[in-house]
């Protein structure tokens, strides 16, 4: 085989790979969306609180220290100590667990029984707010996030590939972060499913999915479940935060990440966990392999972000719920 | 009939008279908030605290008080262009936009309010032409001197010759971005190398597709031209693809601590170019100290004196003091307006005994500013990037760029502003 079907090939890897990174951001929305027909406007920014709130826990930042400094002319940045990675990435669940039950207590719980355009619109609200609280609390600056995670082309991949395609091959290059990823996405998805179906929350979750009022009435308190959800849609956008933060610095746009998860979103359907990771990975492979052989050679290269939104919007003509979603038949 | 009467004369004489500025206004359309905020915070700390020195060390320019306005723009083109409406009106004497999107919405402003604007490093290249371009300068150095540089840079490492050599350009794909291009393909036709674009969707975290077919093709150096994310994370994949960082060059928007910080030890020997000093080891941070800092008037958390941009925002406003200097000289008056403020500028001449002066020797590089020249000598430096010590050196001095290809281009397309803006070449 010539090297540049080798290199085709090598795409097709990274777009996988890079599918599981726009899941990674999808998920979130779906939990959301599937526990209480929200579309959470702020996933992307969740995602950039979280991995914000990690580096300071980690590196010791003293929360609001601009702000403070401001006020009362200090000049205090840091409490002089490091936290351990792992002992920050509890503190960080435990501040987005305590983010998910102030979100209800302040907006969700006022708009119990509102149209879903009115949620929706609250979470548009939510997302400007941490936004700016996210930089107040953190600062804006760039960080640097390191969490263990080697990255980089994985070499042992790159040389013992490298007899495939000839001279002209190097063997195929996976960046090391992207395979953690793949791995821990997978973790993810499974214990999400294994949650969901096996545990009594997961159940009462999935009943308050099926219909609220039901869920209500055998006495499942939608005000926990809501905490719960939340919860976890937090701890996804910690794990989306981090893989993201890893590759390219905690900084402001990786709440834009969240663009990447709408044609996943569009593809997939938004209630289901399956469709989020296989939509990824069809946006992700689609998008990588049509700027190979279509968009860089004779286009002029840049076509992934609309060509991600192309490729959804033809699945959206022929299977409007997408491809896992389920099918509403409104009945007179 | 009286009332009326003493109406419309103190409405006439309140319309007539100019109104009553007590200080010198420069406004600072700053980012402080948004995708580019990492960026925007040091440039604008930097111009702030130039004039809160000025005034606390040298009682103001010319013994009128300066007063910074600092204006929100998030680095959105329609919120610059709010600022400017919302502030010209205070006084402002000079406008310094930090972004090439606003540059272009303000310029037929500014020439219709006769406010000029600086874009330093930034904005519209062919602005140099000051006969087309009244109210616009670019000094030190334009986009298009940028791309020369990097160019003549590789002509000096490679004993002169850069025939057959490959030459890729990453850019962020927006005008931006793009500004370098036709630069870029004059030159290759000029020393015979071959030049591959490949463009970065904003924001630029994703690169992946860019950065396999560098690492398919091999070329011997890449060039960028990002800003924000995008930058940092160009770095990164070429770190992770083991592209040499030596061989890897930004223009100076893709050359701050922000850009390498993020990717520690790899970034190591990622070159960028500047065209003013970096580090904190010139005598003007000891006034600075002594009368910013240590009065607690720093601006913003006060964190960020040495790094590139704070030292950008601090030359900007080095250089628009040095112009309102120049102006009250011509026009012999203190309390000068906008369009003074021009002639100030137009006039405006920077000498390595003036650096020296102010604190600043071999910090920037001597130009002088004409009708004709509105951009400057377009000198240019490299930079080189340390990670173990954890800040940028200078490796080469100021060198010119191409300036008979650059100038042809300047021409030409000033010459096409002019004719679709129906304005008449001239020197005022």
């Amino acid at each position: 085989m010539p090297a540049e079907f080798w290199y085709g090939v090598e795409v097709l890897l990274n777009g996988l790979m890079a599918g599981v990174m726009y899941s990674l951001v999808a998920l979130g929305f779906v939990l959301i969306f599937k526990a209480s027909g929200i579309f959470n406007y702020a996933q992307g920014v969740m995602a950039l609180f979280a991995a914000q709130t990690l580096v300071g826990i980690q590196t010791g930042l003293v929360p609001f220290s601009h702000m403070i400094n401001a006020m009362f002319g200090t000049k205090i940045h840091h409490f002089g100590w490091n936290v351990p990675t792992f002992a920050a990435i509890l503190l960080t669940i435990g501040v987005m667990v305590l983010f998910a039950i102030i979100v209800e207590k302040l907006i969700l719980k006022h708009l119990v029984n509102q149209e879903p355009i009115i949620l929706f619109m609250a979470t548009i609200g939510l997302a400007y707010f941490l936004e700016g609280f996210g930089d107040l609390m953190w600062g804006a600056e760039i960080k640097k996030l390191d969490v263990g995670i080697p990255q980089g082309g994985n070499v042992w991949v790159e040389e013992s590939t490298a007899f495939l395609g000839g001279d002209d091959f190097y063997g195929f290059y996976l960046d090391t972060l992207d395979i953690y990823a793949t791995v821990i996405a997978i973790v993810l998805v499974a214990s999400l499913v294994l949650f969901s179906q096996y545990t009594k929350t997961g159940r009462a979750l999935r009943a308050v999915a099926d219909d609220h009022q039901a869920a209500l009435s055998v006495g499942i308190s939608l005000r926990t479940i809501w905490v719960i959800v939340w919860s976890i849609a937090g701890f996804v956008a910690l794990v989306a935060g981090v893989m993201w933060g890893a590759k390219s610095g905690v900084q402001f746009s990786l709440s834009l990440i969240a663009l990447k998860a709408l044609p996943v979103l569009m593809l997939g359907g938004f209630t289901s966990i399956p469709g989020a990771i296989i939509g990824g990975l069809i946006i992700g492979v689609g998008e990588k392999m049509f700027e190979f052989l279509i968009g860089a050679p004779f286009l002029g290269g840049a076509t992934e972000n609309w060509f991600a939104y192309m490729l959804a919007l033809i699945f959206l003509i022929f299977r409007p719920q997408g491809l896992f979603g389920e099918k509403i038949i409104e009945r007179v | 009939m009286k009332m009326k009467t003493f109406t419309a004369i103190a409405l006439a004489v309140t319309m007539a008279a100019p109104p009553a500025f007590a200080d010198l206004v420069f406004p600072s359309l700053s980012y402080r908030t948004g995708p580019y905020a990492a960026n925007g915070i040091p440039f604008a700390d930097g111009y702030e605290d130039y004039f809160k020195l000025i005034n606390a060390r040298d009682g103001g320019i010319g013994g009128e008080m300066v007063k910074v306005i600092e204006c929100e723009t998030g680095y959105n083109t329609e919120k610059g262009v709010e600022c400017y409406e919302s502030t010209k009106g205070e006084g402002a004497l000079v406008y310094q936009p930090l972004s090439t999107g606003i540059t272009y919405q303000l310029i037929p402003k500014s020439a219709a309010d006769g406010i000029p604007l600086h874009t330093m490093g930034y904005g519209r290249t062919s602005a140099a032409n000051g006969k087309v371009f009244n109210t616009v300068f670019n000094y030190p150095a334009n986009y298009w001197n940028g791309a020369s540089a990097v160019v003549n840079h590789l002509l000096e490492i490679n004993d002169g010759d850069i025939k057959g050599k490959t030459l890729a350009l990453v850019y962020h794909n927006s005008a931006y971005g793009k500004e370098p291009i036709r630069t870029r393909e004059e030159l290759s036709k000029k020393h015979g190398f071959e030049l591959t674009l490949l463009p970065v969707d904003h924001p630029g975290q994703e690169q992946k597709s860019q950065w396999l077919q560098i690492r398919r093709e091999k070329p011997d150096y890449v060039t960028m031209w990002g800003w924000g994310v995008m930058n940092a994370t160009a770095i990164q994949e070429a770190a992770n693809i083991r592209y040499p960082m030596e061989n890897f060059i930004g223009v100076w928007w893709s050359g701050s601590e922000n850009d390498v910080k993020p990717v520690g030890d790899k970034a190591d020997g990622y070159k960028a170019l500047n065209f003013h000093g970096v580090g904190d080891d010139y005598p003007l941070y000891d006034d600075l100290k002594k009368y910013v800092y240590d009065e607690g008037n720093a601006t913003g958390a006060g964190d960020q004196k040495g790094t590139v941009l704070y030292n950008r925002g601090m030359y900007a406003a080095m250089l628009a003091v040095e112009a309102a200097k120049k102006a009250q000289e011509i026009h012999g008056v203190s309390d000068i307006t906008p369009q003074q403020m021009r002639d100030g500028m137009e006039a405006l001449e920077i000498t390595e005994d003036l650096m020296t002066e102010l604190g600043m020797p071999g910090f920037g590089p001597s130009f002088k500013v004409s009708c004709e020249n509105h951009g400057g000598p377009g000198l240019a430096s490299v930079n080189q990037w340390d990670a173990k010590a954890g800040q940028w050196k200078q490796i080469t001095d100021y060198s010119e760029s191409d300036m008979d290809v650059i100038g042809a281009l300047i021409e030409e397309d000033s010459a096409a502003y002019a004719k679709e803006s129906n304005v008449e070449e001239a020197c005022s």
